[in-house]
């Protein structure tokens, strides 16, 4: 079956610094995976090369076997590439409704529409309105981004990720800042997100992350180190020195 | 009502919209005597409108708008004064070479930022300028273009000494921009504008296709800014090398952010306002009336950021 997403041979160089080192990558369709590695493993330049935001130096993307190498950024994320970001990315002077429904314009191909049409905004506001509800922030719709605290604006982020109907969803540490509590609420909702959709999560939080992810690929100095289910990770030995300490449960 | 009706119906038509069309109306029966007046303030609010789309919905900063209020200007004076007097196909032309500038200049000076982006709004004013200057034999260089002589409006209306013509024209004009612009701010377009000035980088991330968005929006107020400039030119029936001006960029910024920058109506209420003040104050103080324009500026920045439609707004408690 084609993966949802895979990497080739993926190699991501500064001058002399090797970020990404021949990363042979598969996401499965429907498929719950973590990225975790210690602090500069290279997990958000990954991602980056996925994305487009970063060239890579060598190797080849796909996404559901297309060659997604050339693309640029907003391409990919037409074709169902959809992420969110490490620190919040946000449209922070627009309401909560106003930042999905960006999204949803975009991906309904409406985004460049100057007439208006008042049905088709009506539908993006609708289904940016019904993602709120799902990600239980629709209480908070018309309220601005930066009024809300950090924790909601976590879920604002998943919310626009979301409004691009990816096949292929990105989380790039949805709980890093977030209050304990608060971080609950955000596990939940990676939990419930829709089973068609394959999500990577890159963490640090092994809790987290021994909860969703069915596969997990542990990434050091940007060389894949080993792939496996929650338990091989948890029993590998390389793992536990490098990344997780020897004190870790598994 | 749903945070989505609430969205939808925040779009539609508010009667104090129809406000400054009240006072443009009350003010061709009151002030007869000001109507050349009234006509370069309409003239204005389309040339800060203009400006209003790019620098305060698309995060565009410029301070070389006037090269496409001159662009227009020249086009419908030179139009008027070697092709036809014909008025509203000299407006189109006007659109159009704006149009034309904005879209070549937009795609090369687009690609950069901030201050060289600025620098780069003054050199294509600045080439403009010069190119306007050398070409005497068309422009009239430093003598100005004469020979203007604009038609009657359908062959009907004739531009009269009093200005009323003009100053119905310019309204009519203003009226229809508005309404083009009102739309476009409130499309898909228009929020996606204020996504790209909120936060350019997610635009990208989010799949818009960001430089295209920029680009057009930059072409569409060059074009309204070239309208603006043609009705200057027609209804003076003069064209000089000022309407290219760094002058004129700087103050029809100053103009928006009397008004207030991002809200539309920040055009009507900044450039009404300056140009007024700047009659008052010149037959009060001819010597030193822009030192008060000056104080007046400060004064707005320093307790009235939003400009004086942002000011409203706190007092309102909005």
């Amino acid at each position: 079956m084609t993966p949802a997403l895979e990497t080739i041979g993926l190699h991501k160089r500064f001058g002399a610094l090797t970020v990404a080192n021949d990363i042979h990558f598969r996401l499965e369709a429907g498929a719950r995976h973590a990225l975790i590695g210690p602090n500069g493993a290279g997990k958000t330049t990954f991602v980056n090369l996925i994305t487009g935001r970063l060239p890579p130096s060598a190797g080849r993307i796909l996404l559901g076997g297309e060659d997604i190498t050339a693309l640029p950024q907003a391409a990919r994320v037409r074709r169902g590439l959809g992420r969110t970001f490490q620190i919040n990315t946000l449209f922070r002077g627009l309401s909560v409704l106003e930042n999905v429904c960006l999204a949803v314009s975009e991906r309904a191909g409406i985004g460049g529409d100057m007439l208006w049409r008042f049905g088709a905004r009506r539908a993006a506001l609708e289904y940016g309105y019904a993602l709120l509800e799902r990600l239980r922030i629709a209480d908070d719709a018309a309220r601005l981004v930066k009024e809300l605290p950090y924790g909601k604006q976590r879920l604002v982020e998943i919310a626009i990720a979301l409004g691009l109907q990816p096949s292929v969803l990105l989380l790039d540490e949805p709980a890093a800042g977030v209050p304990a509590a608060e971080s609950a609420i955000i596990l939940d909702v990676i939990e419930r997100l829709p089973s068609d959709i394959a999500v990577l999560i890159i963490e640090h939080d092994m809790e987290l992350v021994f909860r969703f992810a069915r596969r997990i690929t542990v990434l050091v100095q940007g060389s894949v180190l080993i792939e496996g289910t929650p338990a091989e990770i948890a029993a590998d030995a390389r793992v536990r020195e490098v990344y997780l300490g020897e004190g870790h449960h598994a | 009502m749903s945070p989505v009706d609430a969205s939808i119906r925040g779009h539609r038509l508010r009667a104090i919209e129809l406000l400054p069309w009240l006072i443009a109306i009350g003010g061709y029966f009151g002030f007869g005597d000001y109507l050349t007046l009234g006509s370069q303030i309409l003239i204005m609010i389309l040339f800060a409108l203009s400006l209003d789309l790019v620098l305060g919905y698309a995060g565009i900063v410029t301070l070389g708008h006037s090269a496409f209020f001159g662009a227009g200007a020249y086009a419908a004076g030179i139009y008027a004064a070697y092709v036809t007097g014909e008025p509203l196909s000299g407006l189109l032309i006007a659109a159009l070479t704006a149009a034309l500038i904005g879209w070549i200049s937009g795609f090369v000076i687009l690609r950069t930022q901030g201050l060289a982006l600025l620098m780069l709004t003054l050199a294509v004013t600045a080439l403009l300028a010069e190119a306007a200057n050398k070409a005497s034999f068309i422009t009239g260089g430093a003598d100005g273009l004469q020979g203007v002589d604009i038609d009657p409006i359908f062959g009907v209306f004739r531009f009269d000494l009093f200005g009323r013509t003009a100053y119905l024209y310019c309204l009519a004009v203003l009226f229809l921009t508005w309404l083009f612009a009102r739309r476009l701010v409130h499309s898909s377009f228009g929020r996606s504008l204020v996504g790209i000035r909120e936060n350019a980088a997610r635009m990208h991330a989010i799949g818009s296709p960001v430089r295209r968005r920029l680009l057009t929006v930059y072409t569409i107020s060059a074009a309204l800014a070239g309208i603006a400039g043609a009705l200057l030119a027609q209804t003076t029936q003069f064209v000089g090398l000022t309407v290219l001006g760094f002058q004129r960029s700087g103050e029809i910024l100053i103009m928006l952010v009397f008004g207030g920058i991002g809200r539309l109506y920040g055009a009507f209420v900044g450039a009404s306002l300056y140009m007024i003040a700047q009659d008052q104050l010149a037959k009060m103080d001819p010597e030193f009336w822009y030192f008060w324009i000056g104080l007046l500026l400060v004064l707005l920045v320093m307790f009235a950021r939003g400009g004086i439609l942002g000011l409203i707004d706190r007092l309102l408690g909005r």
